[in-house]
């Protein structure tokens, strides 16, 4: 790729949830502010914007990402998925999002499609975590609602490792 | 919130990297996870007219045993080190240090190198790094030169690196046999910065104690033979040596008193693990 000037939108092409996507954008643009207003993506909810509190949290390439320390520019040719990407094909909640409308696992739901999507990461390499396991991965994502309790409720029922 | 404007380079090599580092030295930056330069961009604590992106370089994407020491290439991520099947064998502070370095989501993109450029006092790597006497690899178009830790880190995120170089590489020395490492820290939660965090070795009747989040830089203390009382004096005169002081997380006081107690805990188990 050669320089890309700081005053020019660029054109990026990028796989966003299994589909093609283009869009343009400054160096400067941050992937978070470019899902949500160039693509329309308002499931990626922007937070702290340094990278502390895990709202903005996508996959890049299948790996957790936060997308406000992540420039627009870096994912062109990329994989990118959002919380979108969970939908099953015939629409819905998948069973993880089922499990945290039963336990209650959210409230305001700000921190919810971040939280979803580091644990369809994580749940890929250890899909039956401890509670223990879950809280430690959990402290990247800052809740102001639930406490965490029925997040964790949640995601336990889910494994099948209710208490 | 938003970076002030810069152009962007995509580094398709080293080379090209260091090229652009050549020609625009201290107002070009490089970018490899994002993880603490990002953050510095968005609050515009730095304006660099160029970003020189680093992350898709194959060839720095790397983790090899060399000459006695673990080599990290700079495009390396963090998670990819933590799942090295090496790591418990050949590093096993940097393995006790790894639950404390962020959260999952961070070192999924956060890179080794990164963090030792960054030069963060509070950061667990660049404490690593200084106990075990690591260096960092420096390149630039000109050349390349190694610095140990000790001579590396300067002050608070400020290093011995030139504008026209980056860390190339970090190299960690493999465990030595017999030797025995451990690894503490409090934090307000895991994966926050570190009130004080501590890394220590010990071989022999040698130990070796790291202090991060205290000083400017990790504060590294090697002692002979130090036991009991004689232990607790040595800890309490390095805990008044570090400078300690207050802010909203903690007061210089309880800075010293955990360096005091936890430097005594993480001594004693590294000595409980020696072979």
């Amino acid at each position: 790729m050669p320089q890309l000037n700081r005053d020019t939108r660029h054109a990026i092409s990028f796989t966003l949830n299994g589909k093609p996507a283009q869009g343009h954008a400054e160096p400067r643009m941050l992937l978070s502010d470019f899902l949500v207003h160039e693509l329309g993506l308002t499931s990626v909810h922007v937070g702290c914007e340094h990278g502390v509190c895990g709202a903005c949290t996508v996959r890049i390439d299948g790996a957790v990402g936060r997308a406000c320390l992540t420039f627009a520019v870096q994912v062109d040719g990329k994989k990118v998925d959002t919380v979108e990407s969970l939908t099953p094909e015939e629409g819905g909640l998948n069973e993880l999002q089922k499990s945290f409308r039963s336990n209650h696992g959210l409230q305001c739901g700000y921190c919810t499609p971040g939280i979803l999507m580091s644990l369809s990461a994580y749940l890929e390499e250890n899909p039956k975590p401890s509670e223990d396991e879950l809280r430690d991965m959990l402290s990247g994502h800052l809740c102001r609602c639930t406490g965490y309790v029925n997040i964790v409720r949640a995601v336990m029922e889910h494994v099948g490792n209710a208490p | 919130m938003k970076p002030s404007p810069f152009d962007y380079i995509r580094a398709a090599s080293a080379e090209e990297a260091l090229d652009g580092l050549a020609a625009h030295g201290e107002d070009a930056r490089i970018l490899a996870g994002g993880l603490s330069l990002v953050p510095m961009l968005n609050f515009r604590l730095v304006e660099p007219a160029m970003v020189i992106d680093i992350s898709g370089i194959g060839a720095l994407d790397y983790i090899r045993l060399d000459n006695g020491a673990v080599e990290i290439g700079a495009a390396t991520r963090q998670s990819a080190l933590e799942r090295w099947d090496g790591i418990a064998d050949r590093l096993p502070l940097v393995h006790a240090a790894f639950p404390h370095i962020g959260h999952y989501q961070t070192r999924s993109r956060g890179t080794v190198c990164g963090s030792v450029a960054h030069s963060d006092p509070s950061s667990e790597l660049p404490l690593c790094l200084a106990v075990l006497g690591g260096e960092a690899v420096l390149r630039s178009a000109a050349g390349e030169r190694r610095v140990a830790a000790s001579d590396f880190q300067t002050g608070m995120l400020t290093t011995a690196k030139r504008d026209d170089e980056m860390v190339a590489a970090v190299r960690f020395p493999v465990a030595e046999p017999g030797s025995g490492y451990a690894f503490a820290e409090m934090a307000q939660r895991r994966g926050d910065f570190a009130i004080v965090a501590l890394a220590a070795s010990a071989s022999g009747e040698r130990v070796r104690l790291g202090v991060g989040g205290v000083a400017d830089h990790p504060t590294v203390r090697q002692w002979d033979g130090l036991a009991g009382g004689a232990l607790d004096d040595a800890l309490n005169a390095f805990a008044w040596e570090l400078g300690g002081y207050d802010d909203v997380h903690a007061t210089a006081r309880y800075r010293r008193e955990l360096v005091r107690r936890l430097g005594r805990k993480v001594i004693e188990e590294a000595r409980s693990c020696r072979s």
